[in-house]
């Protein structure tokens, strides 16, 4: 037992804050990515001919049913060996866009289910043709219902995000450990990180707020 | 497709997904305690108690579970916790999933009519009483599925203790698919076994939500 010591933390910091950086970084651009690919692989499932609807299915329910990290080894470690070389930090986005676009593919898809017929009718009969219907008409009122659902998972997504560490991306716990592996102090530096986890979430949690207050007003 | 290394590696890989379910069984009922207690917090009169619950619950679910795994296994030592990885593992994600199934258990007692309270009160029932004879089982049916959900969660979130080298299913599959360069054998192989595990338990929720859900 070597007691506690925080007033090295400070010490340290533009290392922690680069990797707080990549955490934001990775995390917005897996959250945007997850987001449309969900929308995709949700009309996919809906309205494709089967020959394409049935592996999106297949997919899906893969993604579903193992861990993200056990995804992240794959698309990382697994890839490279059939010659597919993806640099670490793709690797991780794509790992994390993936298991997330699974997830709001199923709250896109009853989105879309339970908007109202009339709208695809109306646009229809305006003369838009089946996927522009889908993709002008259905889809933005569809996605406005679903704002708090999606919002949860990418509260998780952020979160989750802390995984990729484990392929050497330099992200926040990835900083933290090169900072430990010197100073020996896991305990100051895990619970920096943790907190500093803990403040972006709490801005993510604002803005969804937000996010959610304008699509209210707008409906 | 190599069938004949998935025939060999299969044991290994279902010894190891026996880990993955002892890991699953462990926290899930640490977490279960856990979790009422939390949620007892929360609905309690006292403010103080209320705001231990809510805090509680505010730290485990906004933080990363890994970060929870990290501290205890690698800072323990220095405030003189140590614990074996398989137990360290265990712990953190049982006080990890405590806070999601808190809320699941807190949601479902909320849920139930305040008349039900009110009538069990006015027939003479103390308050411990009226909870635990006429509120609660009203409101374990309504948790069934949320505390399913949590569940779920918690077998896919066990591979995260593959990262202090637990040798579960996630862990295995990473030194396989490291030493045998056959990564979708691998992943094949781990992924079923996974998901007998996850879609099997979803199916048995959704037999019991069926089952003692389905009145209400």
């Amino acid at each position: 037992m070597q007691g506690l010591d925080f007033s090295i933390v400070p010490e340290y910091w533009p290392l922690i804050g680069k990797g707080l950086w990549w955490t934001v970084v990775i995390s917005t651009a897996s959250a945007v990515l997850s987001v449309l690919a969900g929308i995709g692989f949700a009309l996919l499932v809906l309205y494709a001919s089967p020959v394409v609807r049935y592996p999106v299915r297949l997919f899906m329910w893969l993604f579903m049913g193992t861990p993200l990290l056990l995804q992240l080894f794959l698309i990382y470690f697994g890839l490279v060996q059939i010659g597919i070389d993806i640099p670490a930090i793709w690797s991780g986005i794509i790992a994390l866009s993936l298991h997330f676009a699974v997830y709001n593919a199923d709250i896109f898809r009853a989105g879309i289910a339970a908007l109202d017929k009339g709208q695809t009718e109306a646009a229809r009969s305006l003369g838009f043709g089946a996927w522009r219907t889908r993709i002008y008409i259905v889809v933005p009122q569809a996605v406005r219902g679903t704002v708090p659902a999606v919002g949860n998972m990418m509260i998780a997504l952020l979160k989750e995000s802390s995984i990729v560490s484990m392929i050497g991306i330099a992200e926040l716990v990835h900083s933290a450990q090169l900072v430990i592996s010197e100073t020996y102090r896991p305990f100051e530096f895990y619970l920096t990180a943790a907190a500093l986890y803990y403040g972006l979430n709490l801005i993510l949690e604002a803005v969804l707020r937000g996010i959610e207050r304008k699509v209210e007003l707008s409906r | 497709m190599d069938i004949a290394l998935i025939g060999r590696i299969v044991p290994v890989f279902v010894q190891a997904a026996w880990t993955t379910v002892e890991l699953s069984l462990l926290s899930l009922a640490l977490g279960l305690a856990v979790a009422a207690l939390v949620a007892m917090l929360r609905l309690s009169h006292v403010a103080a108690l209320r705001f231990a619950g809510a805090a509680y619950v505010s730290v485990f679910r906004g933080t990363p579970a890994l970060i929870q795994i990290f501290l205890l296994y690698f800072g323990g030592p220095q405030v003189g916790i140590q614990f074996e990885p398989f137990a360290a593992g265990a712990i953190a994600l049982g006080l990890n999933i405590a806070a999601y199934m808190a809320e699941s258990i807190r949601g479902g007692v909320l849920s139930v009519d305040r008349g039900q309270m009110e009538a069990a009160r006015s027939l003479g029932f103390g308050e411990g009483q009226s909870m635990r004879w006429i509120v609660l089982p009203q409101a374990a049916k309504l948790m069934i599925r949320p505390l399913g959900v949590n569940a779920v969660a918690l077998v896919k979130g066990t591979a995260l203790v593959a990262t202090i080298s637990v040798v579960e299913l996630t862990y295995t599959a990473q030194r396989f698919i490291g030493s045998t360069y056959k990564p979708f054998e691998i992943f094949a192989v781990t992924a079923v076994l996974y998901m007998i595990m996850v879609y099997g338990l979803t199916l048995l929720i959704d037999r019991l939500d069926r089952a003692y859900a389905g009145e209400a």
